[in-house]
């Protein structure tokens, strides 16, 4: 992987475009180094668009992103766990292991590490099982291991507990908290406010595509600064 | 009735003495398709993935193009195939005319959309499911295209076998490209057009069968060994 920090990450007056309508931004905003750092806000607010803008993933039709290397460099130290996980068809060993084949390691040193991480993950015993089979917990712990393969400096999930149960949603928290412990820069969406309270460093909540409100959690949640936030936290409708 | 009833038994007295001539024709019909399914398949495989994953100015226009490539009737490609190779022909100095070459030639022009077509689709859907994963890690077209057709490997089998399907029956184009000469260009469609012509419909039946058979059994193998293979649960 590269070893030289990417970030931070600045972003600048960045808008993403579909078919003439902003959906998100003008966004200016600042990543740094350290930190879990929860995207909040309601459904179709534009967390996915934003997670997905951040990872490079989204043309930007103005402003600009600027991490500290340049981008080939700084792509290749990032990662995505999407809200639905996507299973390739192959075992789940296969599913963790690809990132590394595709990126020049040989097959049985890629293997033995992707079982490494199956093991981190709590998957040790589901290895050679097709990834469909999976339960949705154990597909988005997959997902998880697959993201972290590469050790990446930092990575991006996009609502990974929306579908999973309690203790599933435990489970995967646990394995952020982990994740974050050793060093990984944390960027997480979340409509859970109670998941939320749990993980958050500090808290972006977006609405409407723009950021409204980005600060400390222990800030943002005793004084909100901004009545959809102050909705938002009480668990009212924010539309 | 019992025509059927005994074409049935000429198959079975044809195959069980090993005629020579039964032999000699479904081998040729065999080795002329499944020539001609291997060269398709590795045209129109990738093409069908290529067309999945590449954006490009005119890819629908190739698409409809392939569409409406895989209902050219056989005979007209035979035509015109004639025409490329016949002595007068811009490719007539090959003498290919009424070989197994020529029907091979065939064969691929008649395959290759339809291989083609059905690998798009396939590949297409499974395109769509892996699109931002393999976005995300960086993938080279490359890396994607051979990604997609190792995990969509199944869905491509089944492409190439209903190119053999269509190409084990195939009469027409082989006909006129190859002209039914004994010995050299006679497979058991052209031999089974001939033996009813002349009346022998029992016989005509039998080599029918042999036909079905052939077909069932080149499809059973070809799964089987698909699937003994352990990540092919798919
Ligand atoms: N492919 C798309 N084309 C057009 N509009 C889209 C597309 N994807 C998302 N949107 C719109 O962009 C807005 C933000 O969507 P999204 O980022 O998915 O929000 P969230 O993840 O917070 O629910 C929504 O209004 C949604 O309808
Ligand atoms: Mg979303």
């Amino acid at each position: 992987m590269v070893d030289l920090p990417i970030l931070p990450l600045t972003v600048t007056d960045a808008v993403v475009r579909r078919r003439g309508k902003v959906l998100v931004g003008p966004i200016s905003a600042e990543l740094e180094t350290d930190g879990l750092t929860i995207v909040m806000g309601p459904n179709g607010a534009g967390k996915t668009t934003l997670l997905r803008l951040l990872h490079g993933m989204e043309r930007v039709s103005k402003g600009q992103l600027t991490w500290r290397v340049p981008e080939p460099a700084a792509r290749a130290a990032q990662a995505f766990v999407f809200q639905t996980p996507i299973l390739m068809r192959r075992s789940a060993l296969d599913n963790v292991a690809y990132p590394l084949l595709v990126h020049g390691v040989a097959k049985t040193e890629a293997r033995a590490r992707a079982a490494g991480w199956l093991e981190k993950v709590g998957l040790a015993d589901s290895g050679s099982k097709p990834a469909h089979v999976l339960s949705g917990g154990e597909r988005q712990k997959m997902a998880l291991a697959r993201a972290l393969i590469r050790e990446p400096q930092i990575v991006f999930l996009d609502e990974p507990c929306a579908n999973l149960d309690g203790r599933a949603t435990r489970e995967f928290e646990d394995l952020l908290a982990e994740t974050r412990a050793e060093g990984t820069r944390i960027v997480m969406a979340t409509h859970d406010i109670g998941q939320a309270r749990r993980l958050a460093e500090d808290v972006w909540f977006i609405h409407h595509g723009r950021i409204h409100e980005a600060a400390p959690a222990e800030a943002f949640f005793a004084t909100p600064q901004t009545p959809e936030a102050r909705a938002f936290i009480q668990g009212d409708i924010v539309e | 009735m019992n025509e059927i009833v005994e074409g049935l038994l000429k198959a079975g007295q044809l195959i069980l003495s090993l005629d020579a001539d039964l032999i000699e024709i479904s081998l040729r019909s065999l080795r002329v398709t499944l020539t001609a399914v291997l060269i398709s398949s590795v045209i129109g495989l990738p093409l069908g993935c290529w067309l999945a994953v590449r954006r490009f100015r005119f890819r629908r226009f190739v698409i409809a193009t392939l569409n409406a490539l895989m209902g050219l009737p056989p005979v007209v490609v035979g035509l015109i195939v004639y025409i490329l190779l016949s002595r007068s022909g811009p490719f007539g100095v090959f003498g290919l005319l009424f070989t197994p070459t020529a029907m091979i030639i065939a064969q691929v022009i008649i395959l290759t959309p339809l291989i083609a077509s059905i690998s798009h689709q396939a590949i297409r859907d499974l395109w769509a499911e892996y699109h931002d994963l393999l976005i995300s890690l960086n993938t080279t077209r490359r890396q994607r295209i051979a990604t997609l057709l190792w995990d969509g490997r199944r869905a491509l089998l089944t492409a190439a076998l209903a190119g053999f399907g269509r190409g084990i029956g195939e009469v027409g184009a082989i006909m006129i490209v190859g002209g039914n000469i004994d010995h050299a260009t006679r497979v058991l469609t052209t031999a089974i057009s001939l033996e009813t012509g002349k009346g022998n419909f029992a016989l005509a039946l039998a080599l029918g069968f042999v036909l079905i058979g052939l077909a069932v059994a080149v499809n059973l193998i070809i799964h089987s060994l698909s699937r003994t293979e352990r990540s092919g649960r798919w």
